[in-house]
């Protein structure tokens, strides 16, 4: 792999032993993808985790000296003092997120604690090399924006931020960003909550980029969001198109590249269906919702602000944020119409965490499978609806 | 009469030789979805549920998951011992190679096909990724070796 002066002196050590260590396992990557060169990149997020091997490594790095280059914004843990004081959390647990957070600042990460850099705080321009992990993250800026990132860990996006660089293969490369499976969306898709399922049937869908045709012309930021977030979720897909809409796809033949698609595969409305029966709890009684896997947007928290206004909750409900979001709602009175209600709006937190212990062994309701997916380890059950529903069933305490 | 090693040419992704038994998947593996306590993996309907990838040289089409939790699972593994050898993978992705290098556990890829037709599980393997090979030691080649090479 070919190294310029300054990338060979990182590597020796001459930038310290942190970045001599990030640039080393950046090169072991890149001749893993046959990457002939590095190329610098201008921006970059990190999933922090606030996990065991997620601290180990930050202060890993940070006990050898490395600092980022290019300060990376970052992922959630769970808001230390609003969980402190109104959540059970065990001391370690705490500790561990007060150790993560000194250790991402000192590194020179941006706190944003948001899932969805891409809506604020970090927005790349088309065609930006960019470094970032985080699933939903990865899948929005390179379908919906046309950046070019690869499916990033927490791990390589953070040793890109140190470097300033990344190893050129993958997504980064304009040969790997085409098409390659036709999905014909044969089922009627109503509203953002059909994209999740959408997103989800990514084992019918198979190993590739797929391209989407027969969804509606105009789909919402969320409805994208959405799409991306589960396809990369239960699979293993840093990019999508939709002909008409995102920007590498206007026309079928831009989302292919010029070449024929290797395979067809047509989305049914039993596909969707079919999907949703096996990630769904049984109706019944819930004890709370769960909304924000990703981070929901103002258009989000309004609409759930719509529908509780001047009524009581029967169930716990939490809506996750980011905290511009959370400003926002502060300021246009959206978080007062959901606390009246009985509802929570907590920023810079996110469901994968350990500060939801009173939840375990409930069943919740949540408009994500995402959000469903990776708690399952955290005890936690959901009955997955649409975001109306959900909202219906946390008024009544119930799905029926 | 002595049966032979067969040798086949892979390719280094992670450093390092170790050998131990082979146990195979046919499925994409996370590592978040295994036991730390016990390396089983407990992902339903998962075609190796219940067993353990724990000192084993596992053998799998690719990794799976999201950018965090696929590292996450893979250290509680390592630091309870329960985490596998080294990996055999068809198609490596980025969030397992980096988790694999700073792990150090060996990874390799691109093993010629026909190491896929005769291998079996329980098979005993050396893996050198330095070298990019790895090698079936018939049973009696190796009896009374344990652990690392």
């Amino acid at each position: 792999m070919y190294l310029t002066d300054e990338e060979k002196a990182m590597l020796a050590g001459e930038y310290g032993a942190g970045t001599a260590l990030a640039m080393k396992i950046q090169v072991a990557v890149g001749e893993c993808f046959d990457a002939p060169r590095m190329v610098e990149i201008s921006k970059a997020h990190v999933a922090l985790s606030n996990q065991e091997a997620d601290l180990w490594f930050v202060e890993k790095l940070l006990k050898a000296g490395a600092r980022c280059r290019i300060a990376p914004t970052v992922n959630p843990g769970f808001h230390l003092e609003f969980c402190r004081e109104h959540l059970s959390i065990s001391t370690e647990d705490g500790e561990l997120m007060e150790r993560t957070r000194k250790a991402y600042q000192e590194i020179g990460a941006i706190l944003t604690f948001s899932c969805t850099p891409y809506l604020e705080a970090n927005v790349p321009r088309f065609g930006e090399i960019i470094s970032y992990s985080e699933t939903s993250a990865t899948a929005y800026v390179n379908s919906v924006i046309g950046a070019r990132t690869n499916r990033e860990s927490v791990q390589s996006s953070l040793c890109a931020a140190i470097t300033g660089r990344v190893p050129e293969y993958g997504y980064l490369l304009e040969e790997n960003r085409t098409g390659n499976i036709l999905v014909q969306v044969e089922a009627d898709i109503k509203n953002d909550f059909d994209y999740q399922l959408l997103g989800y049937c990514a084992k019918k869908i198979g190993y590739g980029v797929p391209v989407f045709v027969g969804l509606p012309a105009h789909p919402s930021q969320e409805a994208l969001m959405n799409l991306g977030a589960q396809l990369n979720t239960i699979g293993a897909y840093a990019i999508y198109h939709v002909v008409g809409v995102t920007p590498e796809a206007q026309t079928i033949e831009d989302a292919f590249g010029g070449k024929d698609p290797a395979r067809t595969v047509v989305i049914t409305n039993e596909d969707l269906a079919e999907v949703h029966q096996n990630i769904s709890h049984p109706e019944g009684k819930i004890a709370f919702a769960m909304f924000g896997c990703p981070h929901f947007t103002i258009n989000q928290v309004r609409e759930i602000a719509q529908m509780v206004h001047g009524k009581k909750l029967a169930a716990e409900m939490w809506i996750l944020t980011s905290s511009l979001t959370k400003e926002l709602a502060d300021r246009m009175g959206l978080t007062e119409t959901i606390e009246n209600s009985g509802g929570h709006i907590l920023d810079n937190t996110c469901i994968d965490q350990p500060c939801w212990h009173h939840l375990e062994g409930k069943v919740g309701v949540t408009d994500s499978p995402k959000c469903a997916y990776y708690t399952k380890r955290r005890g936690l059950e959901f009955i997955i609806r649409d975001l109306r529903s959900c909202v219906d069933a946390a008024l009544k305490g119930e799905v029926s | 009469m002595k049966e032979e090693n067969i040798t086949f040419s892979c390719h280094k992704i992670s450093e390092g030789k170790v050998e131990g038994e082979a146990l195979i998947s046919q499925e994409d593996i996370l590592f978040y979805l295994c036991d730390p306590k016990t390396g089983r993996i407990i992902e339903k309907g998962h075609d190796l549920e219940g067993q353990s990838v724990a000192g084993k040289i596992l053998v799998f089409p690719a990794g799976k998951g999201s950018s965090s939790v696929q590292v996450d699972g893979l250290y509680q593994l390592l630091t309870r011992n329960n985490a596998p050898k080294a990996m055999i993978i068809e198609r490596p992705d980025t969030i397992l190679v980096t988790s694999a290098i700073i792990m150090e556990i060996p990874l390799v890829d691109r093993v010629e096909e026909k190491f896929y037709r005769t291998v079996k599980n329980g098979d005993y393997l050396r893996v050198d990724a330095d070298a990019g090979t790895v090698m079936i030691v018939p049973q009696r080649n190796h009896s009374g070796q344990k652990g690392n090479a």
